[in-house]
């Protein structure tokens, strides 16, 4: 009997061993970094909630990642619906187009979105050669240039929960719908949309998720003009060094996201997420 | 219910503002320029030479090769054991488990990214191997990020395996090691080698964490490139760009085609 105990126990226990170790652990000390740095006490959560300036930048972020979840899941929805119910070769082409920005780094996407928008990139370089303006528009180092490039992060993640929820639909109902002679535009508002509703929310909720511990690509088109949250614990660990007090914000973080998940699972069954 | 043209036109816009950010490096990197601009009527190929002459872009793009294998071989490694456990002796406490092992996956990067500088520079004041800005160290911390995915991905293969056949194995007396080497892993071979490259390409991709964790001599390709976008735009960038993004495009080309093929064969 007890080497039926054991073989579980060899099987399961080097990764949880491994992550208790480099993850669990650590994170226990980051929280005691937040309650002992720079002296002990509950002072820099006070500061991180008081603070105007760390107020202001919570507000920005739960304000661009609001915009941000939005355009993304309504940008996913409407190519997750050609993906899902188009022909095989529109659902080829869009697969294709879903897939090769997934794939590609971070750093590429927001480097891309960079040479797209600069004072000299492409369309600021078309709109001056072709003579409609003549002074180069600023649509990087800004808000604009932050949401573009989050949505272009986020959308593919987005896809795959609502396509999920598209395909498993009963395609009867319509029959039916049709039957009673309700127009395409009733069937899709009316019918389609309801009940892809889980997969509405629960792309929105992940979205909003990713977005809320976003860094890379604020940090590189926001150019350090609209500094988000992710991007603030950054700089008090690095700039202006404030170990306790990002390690404070890293908690608050930690336990925002961790609300958001549990009423994610509650929306959501997570066997439907993964589709 | 095919989609109408209104649903195509707009299905249309979405990818094209997927793929333009991609097609605007193109022109980009062929710019005889220093600074980042359209070419106007030459076209150089100095900033392809750069990544030839610089030899700090070979040695970030070898340090990730390193690094990318090691952390996925790490975490495919421990992933599939665990797969295993969970799926072959289904303990009680398994739903326990597995949110526990997702954690560095839900948590938002920023959050993990301190947890594991947290780790390494404590681990710097007793071994200088798995340590800040050392190649061990950022493999041992991107196989934290890491090993969450391959777990999904194998436990994923994993339900798609008839669990009779493994009843039967045990039926007629195979061992614990025999079950997993001659029945369980023939089946899921597919799905490990998924989770590997996977967990590759995530590794060679990663720069939240990195970028924490390292500063002056552990400088992955991914953190090469972040130095080069953060103050004056190099356009060399936007080679290494084109060229990262012309590897994913023929990899996920020859994957559709592969599978297209095998579909229309089955």
């Amino acid at each position: 009997m007890k080497s039926d105990r054991l073989k579980p126990a060899l099987l399961l226990g080097p990764l949880v061993l491994f992550l208790g170790f480099a993850y669990l652990v650590p994170f226990l000390g980051v929280m005691q970094w937040s309650v002992t740095l720079p002296e002990p006490g509950f002072g820099q959560y006070g500061k991180a909630v008081t603070d105007p300036l760390i107020q202001s930048v919570f507000f920005r972020t739960f304000r661009i990642c609001l915009i941000v979840t939005i355009c993304a899941v309504a940008a996913a929805y409407a190519i997750a619906y050609v993906w899902v119910r188009g022909t095989p070769a529109q659902r080829l082409v869009t697969e294709l187009c879903i897939l090769i920005p997934f794939w590609i780094s971070v750093l590429t996407r927001a480097f891309g979105w960079v040479a797209l928008l600069s004072n000299r990139g492409l369309i600021n370089t078309w709109l001056q050669a072709t003579g409609i303006i003549s002074e180069p528009l600023t649509m990087v180092r800004n808000e604009f240039g932050v949401v573009l490039g989050m949505m272009h992060f986020l959308i593919p993640f987005a896809v795959f929960p609502i396509a999920s929820a598209m395909r498993s639909l009963d395609e009867r109902v319509f029959l039916a719908a049709r039957g009673m002679g309700a127009s395409r535009l009733r069937i899709f508002w009316s019918i389609f949309v309801p009940m892809t509703m889980p997969g509405i929310l629960g792309a929105g909720l992940m979205v909003f998720v990713f977005a809320l511990g976003f860094f890379i690509t604020p940090a590189i088109l926001g150019g350090g003009r609209s500094v988000m949250i992710a991007e603030l614990i950054y700089l008090r660990l690095f700039q202006s060094p404030d170990w306790g007090l990002g390690a404070a914000i890293s908690v608050i973080l930690m336990l925002i996201v961790g609300a958001l998940l549990i009423l994610m699972l509650r929306l959501v069954r997570p066997n439907k997420m993964l589709g | 219910m095919r989609p109408t043209p209104i649903a195509i036109f707009f299905a249309f816009v979405v990818a094209l503002f997927l793929l333009l950010p991609l097609i605007a490096v193109v022109p980009v990197s062929f710019t005889p320029a220093r600074f980042l601009s359209m070419p106007t009527n030459v076209w150089s190929l100095r900033h392809y030479q750069a990544l030839l002459d610089n030899p700090a872009w070979l040695q970030s793009i070898w340090l990730s090769l390193r690094i990318g294998i090691l952390s996925s071989v790490i975490a495919t490694l421990l992933a599939l054991m665990f797969s295993l456990g969970i799926w072959m002796f289904r303990p009680w406490f398994g739903s326990l488990l597995f949110g526990f092992v997702l954690l560095p996956m839900v948590a938002p990067p920023v959050v993990s990214a301190i947890t594991l500088y947290f780790f390494l520079t404590t681990l710097s004041k007793v071994n200088d191997i798995v340590a800040y800005d050392t190649w061990v160290g950022v493999a041992v911390a991107h196989a934290v990020m890491i090993a969450p995915f391959a777990v999904v991905m194998i436990t994923v293969a994993l339900a798609q395996v008839d669990r009779r056949i493994d009843l039967a194995a045990r039926g007629f007396g195979a061992s614990v090691s025999q079950r997993v080497f001659k029945v369980i892993l023939p089946n899921i071979k597919f799905g490990i080698f998924t989770a590997f490259f996977l967990s590759f390409v995530l590794s060679w991709e990663e720069i939240g964490v990195t970028l924490f964790i390292t500063s002056v001599d552990a400088v992955t390709l991914p953190r090469m490139m972040w130095m080069g976008l953060r103050d004056n735009i190099d356009p060399a960038i936007a080679a290494i760009s084109v060229i990262l993004i012309v590897i994913v495009i023929a990899v996920i080309l020859a994957k559709t085609a592969f599978t297209h093929k095998f579909s229309r064969k089955t």
